[in-house]
């Protein structure tokens, strides 16, 4: 049983299901997609007219769907450094804390388990209902602050505000533990070595040795920061839709493509279109940052 | 080895130190709870007291009855949508600990001149992110004639590289001593996968557990394109549809939400630990 001739046999039963699976419901979809993208296909899926590089000619002239890319680019510019500085900063902290060290690490992480639809109804109806009531307008107006209508005003985007708020709180925790993992993983050595050189305790250390020492950590948490906020939909659509349908301001990518595809017109080679350019976009800038922050150089598994 | 010489600074100073940190930690902390609080106060109140102008910290009075009044409420299919999502996330959890752990067992254990490829392969799979398929997929699900079933809403999601990935990662670890023993009993792969490594991964497969069972219960896109039939409404879909078609109740929807993270608060709390330990042992940030 453990020799050649059966190792073969083995290992396609134990990887084989899997791989056949990954097959069907991940590759296929994506060959399909190429193919429909090049197809006039309104409401089929077996489509016969050919338009060729059209739906991509219409995607890139569509200012929808640019517009959804400035969202999405706008959206990180907020979410990622804020969540990278708040977890970190937790981490820092609840690392250091001996008391009471698990109670703070769980109640930073317990929003990782609540869902966006759940935390997008608690933003929207509770803390940011800017019509009647709501707690931040509350808050405002013990400080004699103007009510604000946080997710009905496009001047100023106070939307920002909530949308950002939601996903900070959800994800901080999630990466704090990342960074956890990463501070648990330094040598004490380091640290006793820049107590002799006399560093500080306090800035100059974490500047000298934490810091530069969490980089391979930094580099995986700015990567999935990135990836996690292109595929931003469930807090977009559920903060944001109401019975009248979707507002034509703060619409990210995969929102736009969802009202494509499946919407009223079910165009669903403009959609497929718009997948394949959005697979491309994330492919180049996921690649571009591992490149640039020199991820793979040491690729020794 | 959390003790660091204090470089000759006051012990005053160290002190004061270390009160700042936890007045942020508890501040920081009370901040986290801010929105559980309000889910939860919000669900036991009266309507009244959620759009009152005047927010007040505790509502008029603790409505407990809310929780039977929205089970009662023929017009949402709440009790529906409940049953939908425990069994997508226990079907789900179950066969992607599996087909996973198999996969990846077989990729770092059974040598095979093309492993390798197989895994990258798979690896690359991680690179293309799930909702962007999203179209095609909806379309291939379609094709087969699964939309607004459990097995369109299940099968899908089966195949996750990311938990094949910690699997093979994990077993490449896996102390060869113990399959060699078993190797001297005569036992093939299949009785040693079972009897000898299955056994001896447990933690492994709690971590990766617990993570699909939370995606699974949380995931939106999929289940809102696919279940487009109310009878396959998952929670999170069902709770979507109420906060954008407005004819349920505020107090009902808050005490909905509330009442569907309490089983994954359950998990959560069980098996955090295991998910800490799932995500250092992932490699992802190695």
């Amino acid at each position: 049983m453990w020799g050649n001739q059966n190792r073969t046999l083995w290992f396609w039963v134990f990887v084989g299901p899997f791989l056949l699976g990954l097959g069907v419901f991940t590759y296929i979809p994506l060959g399909w997609s190429v193919y429909l993208s090049f197809f006039d296909a309104h409401n089929t899926v077996t489509p016969d007219d050919f338009v060729g590089f059209g739906n991509y000619r219409a995607m890139l002239r569509n200012e929808a769907f640019t517009d959804s890319l400035w969202t999405f680019f706008v959206f990180s510019l907020f979410i990622v450094p804020a969540t990278y500085a708040l977890s970190l900063a937790l981490a820092l902290m609840v690392h250091r804390q001996r008391r009471a060290q698990a109670f703070f690490r769980s109640v930073f992480f317990l929003p990782a388990a609540c869902s966006y639809v759940v935390a997008a109804l608690i933003w929207k109806m509770s803390i940011f209902n800017g019509v009647r009531f709501g707690l931040a307008n509350t808050v405002l107006g013990w400080f004699g602050g103007d009510q604000i209508a946080w997710l009905s005003t496009t001047d100023p985007p106070w939307y920002w505000a909530v949308i950002v708020t939601v996903r900070l709180w959800l994800q901080a925790g999630f990466y704090m533990v990342l960074f956890l993992a990463g501070l648990q993983r330094i040598s004490p050595t380091l640290y006793e070595a820049a107590a002799v050189d006399g560093a500080r305790p306090g800035w100059q250390v974490f500047r000298h040795i934490t810091f530069p020492q969490l980089r391979a950590t930094s580099v995986a948490v700015v990567l999935l920061l990135v990836i996690n906020a292109f595929q931003a939909f469930d807090e977009f659509y559920n903060l944001l839709s109401d019975s009248r349908g979707y507002p034509p301001y703060a619409r990210p990518p995969l929102v736009y493509l969802y009202h494509t595809a499946l919407g009223q017109g079910q165009n669903l080679g403009l959609g497929s279109a718009g997948a394949v350019l959005l697979a491309l976009i994330i492919a180049v800038v996921t690649v571009g940052q591992a490149k640039w922050f020199g991820l793979g150089r040491k690729e020794a598994e | 080895m959390r003790e660091r010489p204090t470089a000759g600074r006051g012990d005053a100073v160290v002190r004061a130190g270390r009160a700042l940190r936890l007045s942020l930690l508890i501040a920081l902390a009370l901040l986290f709870l801010i929105p559980f609080y309000l889910l939860v106060r919000n669900g036991l109140s009266a309507e009244s007291d959620i759009t009152s102008p005047e927010w007040t910290f505790f509502p008029s009075s603790l409505r407990w009855g809310n929780v039977k009044e929205l089970f009662d409420d023929t017009s949402v299919p709440f009790a529906r949508s409940l049953l939908n999502s425990s069994l997508i996330a226990v079907a789900t959890t179950l066969g992607t600990l599996l087909l996973a752990s198999l996969a990846g067992y077989g990729l770092a254990r059974i040598p095979y001149r093309h492993a390798n490829k197989v895994f990258y392969a798979i690896l690359g799979t991680l690179m293309v992110p799930a909702s962007v398929t999203f179209v095609p997929s909806f379309v291939l699900v379609s094709s087969l004639g699964w939309v607004s079933t459990l097995r369109g809403l299940i099968v899908p999601t089966l195949f996750s590289a990311f938990a094949c990935f910690i699997f093979r990662q994990y077993f490449l670890g896996f102390p060869r001593e113990l399959e060699d023993a078993a190797r001297v009993d005569g036992l093939g792969y299949w009785r040693t996968y079972w009897r000898v490594v299955v056994p001896n991964s447990r933690p492994v497969f709690a971590a990766v557990g617990t993570i699909v069972f939370i995606g699974a219960w949380n995931s939106f896109l999929w289940p809102l394109v696919i279940g487009q039939d109310r009878n396959a409404w998952t929670v999170q879909v069902a709770l979507s549809s109420f906060t954008t078609s407005q004819v349920i109740r505020l107090h009902e929807l808050f005490i909905a939400a509330a009442v569907s993270i309490v089983p994954l608060l359950v998990v959560f709390l069980f098996f955090q630990r295991w998910i800490v330990a799932g995500v250092e042992r992932s490699g992802i940030d190695d």
